[in-house]
């Protein structure tokens, strides 16, 4: 079942390529250049092949029956669930909600805890790098609660203004979400200060870790965050599924989110007994395939010097950096000190969709438009971005050329 | 396969460099705002309806090349026309970029430059979006503002 990876001492980014079968894609007759890691990194051939291997040997329902499949695919899945939480430094799995992915546990968190424990007059405190996951979820709570929302501003860097966001907190802030790293601009935030200030003042925080994951190491012991969220498929994993780490008095204390099978210890028409955590939060039959693949991520991962990998990120990310920034026309977007993964940019006299297409046919995957982060956007006065995201496969090859190809994009332009 | 000379013809970016009908009407009967969310084209339309002649077609905002083309080479298009036959040319606009390459098409004068449109899918929402928004302004349908994606 389980593939065996060698455990790698340094980090070995030929032999990191190899392990990713689609980065020997050709696209438009040219190899692939996949500069889109923050949308969706992709995945090595032992996540491929964990989904694979469930089909054919294991599939079947989790926790229900007394066969054998369902014995490995219980097997897997709560293997996942204690991986995810070795991976988050957890002390508990029990803390580990499986979820569809970054966006679910976000609205798991507010209509649970946020909807139960919200009244009118209570301020939830955002801020302008979210994503719309980590927006509208607390909109739709506020508009049924009457809590009120705050957002932090950013600096022309990109950088959250933490004065600010020391005046916003009081004692009616309940709940601060706030993102580890920006997917717009690839801002790391300094979340452990933040969630202690939110924390003197008796808030919890939610970090969106759906960026960071793929990243940096994550320790929500450390962190002491009340709520930490992620996606499989940001990580090198599957599609559909992802974490909610949630601090265990808080889950115990909120109501399901979703009722149905699985998330129940007995149900009568006279009274329903909901399950321990994390099972009261994961009703129906869950995407056993995608965590399974999911737990081969984290796997994956584990083989990985990460701080190393962080390393050679880094340096493509400079050089991407002082690359593009060389060309003329370029105005970079987001220049925060610590940055991760993704460089935001215009190029004049091409509009970001108009370059995306250009690059696309010389095999260079970008993301172009508002990154699901209108609020950026605005806060610029700009209507879109080209955003070069990292995974730890890339390379400088992959930056020269991405530059070799916005030369073409200038050329097709005449600017 | 597909050339992005195909798309990126001459009259296109000369379009997109200086736009056709790039202005406000005062008084227009019409105004209608067309917006793609996911790549942040914004325009707004405005047209001058006499009785059900379009008068005048102008519009004003910001996006790519191929919806900047698209909205000037329309305005240019539709001025002088009957609010039926704008529709008409809409769907004879709409069959021209999304056909298959082969299927042989009715001559779309100035506006076949927009055909190769039809090899890049996902720029479809681009060509189209000031023609969704014409068809809104004419039929008065809503005032949110309209989208192609």
């Amino acid at each position: 079942m389980s593939t065996s990876i060698a455990v790698a001492q340094t980090f070995d980014i030929a032999r990191v390529r190899a392990d990713f079968p689609i980065l020997s894609e050709m696209v438009h007759g040219k190899p692939l250049v996949y500069l889109d890691s923050a949308n969706t990194s992709q995945k090595p051939l032992s996540v491929i092949k964990a989904t694979d291997d469930y089909y054919r040997h294991a599939n079947s329902n989790i926790h229900r029956a007394t066969h054998l499949l369902s014995e490995r695919a219980t097997g897997l899945y709560e293997g996942a669930r204690k991986k995810a939480a070795t991976f988050l430094n957890a002390a508990d799995p029990h803390t580990i909600v499986l979820t569809k992915g970054t966006t679910d546990g976000i609205n798991l968190v507010a209509q649970s805890y946020g909807r139960t424990f919200l009244k009118a007059g209570d301020e939830i405190v955002l801020s302008w790098l979210e994503h719309h996951s980590n927006i509208v979820p607390w909109q739709i709570v506020a508009e049924q609660t009457g809590a009120a929302i705050q957002v932090v501003s950013i600096n022309d860097a990109g950088e959250l203004d933490q004065d600010e966001y020391a005046r916003l907190l009081s004692p009616r802030t309940r709940i601060v979400a706030v993102g580890h790293v920006s997917n717009a601009l690839g801002t790391i935030n300094p979340i452990k200060a933040m969630i202690a200030q939110a924390h003197a003042v008796g808030a919890v925080v939610l970090v969106d870790g759906a960026q960071a994951a793929p990243h940096l190491v994550i320790d929500v012991q450390d962190l002491d965050c009340d709520f930490y969220v992620l996606s499989s498929h940001k990580m090198f994993g599957p599609t559909g599924t992802g974490v909610l780490y949630g601090r265990k008095t808080l889950l115990e204390a909120m109501p399901p989110y979703q009722g149905g099978g699985d998330m129940i210890a007995s149900v009568t028409f006279e009274k329903t007994l909901y399950n321990q955590i994390p099972y009261k939060f994961e009703a129906g039959t869950p995407n056993i395939a995608g965590v399974a693949g999911f737990g081969a991520a984290i796997d994956y991962l584990s083989t990985i010097d990460r701080q190393a990998a962080l390393a050679h990120e880094d340096d493509v990310l400079e050089y991407a950096t002082a690359r593009i920034r060389e060309i003329p026309g370029v105005r970079i977007i987001g220049e925060a000190r610590h940055k991760t993964g993704v460089l935001s940019f215009l190029l004049e006299g091409a509009h970001p969709h108009d370059a995306g297409t250009i690059l696309d046919k010389q095999g260079i995957a970008v993301r172009t438009g508002q990154h699901c982060a209108q609020p950026v956007m605005d806060k610029f006065c700009i209507p879109a971005t080209i955003r070069a995201s990292l995974g730890i496969y890339n390379t400088r090859e992959d930056i020269n050329a991405l530059v070799k190809g916005l030369f073409k994009v200038k050329e097709v332009f005449g600017v | 396969m597909s050339e992005l000379s195909d798309l990126y013809q001459e009259v296109i970016l000369d379009h997109n460099r200086r736009p056709h009908n790039f202005r406000v009407i005062d008084g227009a009967t019409a105004k209608q705002e067309g917006y793609n969310p996911l790549c942040g084209d914004r325009l707004t339309l405005y047209l001058t309806l006499e009785g059900d002649v379009i008068k005048d077609a102008a519009f004003q905002g910001q996006g790519c090349a191929i919806s900047k083309a698209s909205a000037s080479l329309m305005t240019d298009a539709i001025k002088g026309k009957s609010v039926e036959e704008a529709r008409d040319l809409f769907e004879h606009f709409h069959a021209m970029i999304t056909a298959d390459t082969d299927t042989q098409q009715e001559d779309m004068g100035k506006l076949s430059v927009l055909a190769g449109v039809r090899e890049f899918p996902t720029r479809i929402k681009c060509a189209s979006l000031a023609w969704h928004t014409m068809k809104a302004a004419v039929a008065h349908e809503t005032d949110a503002p309209v989208s192609t994606e």
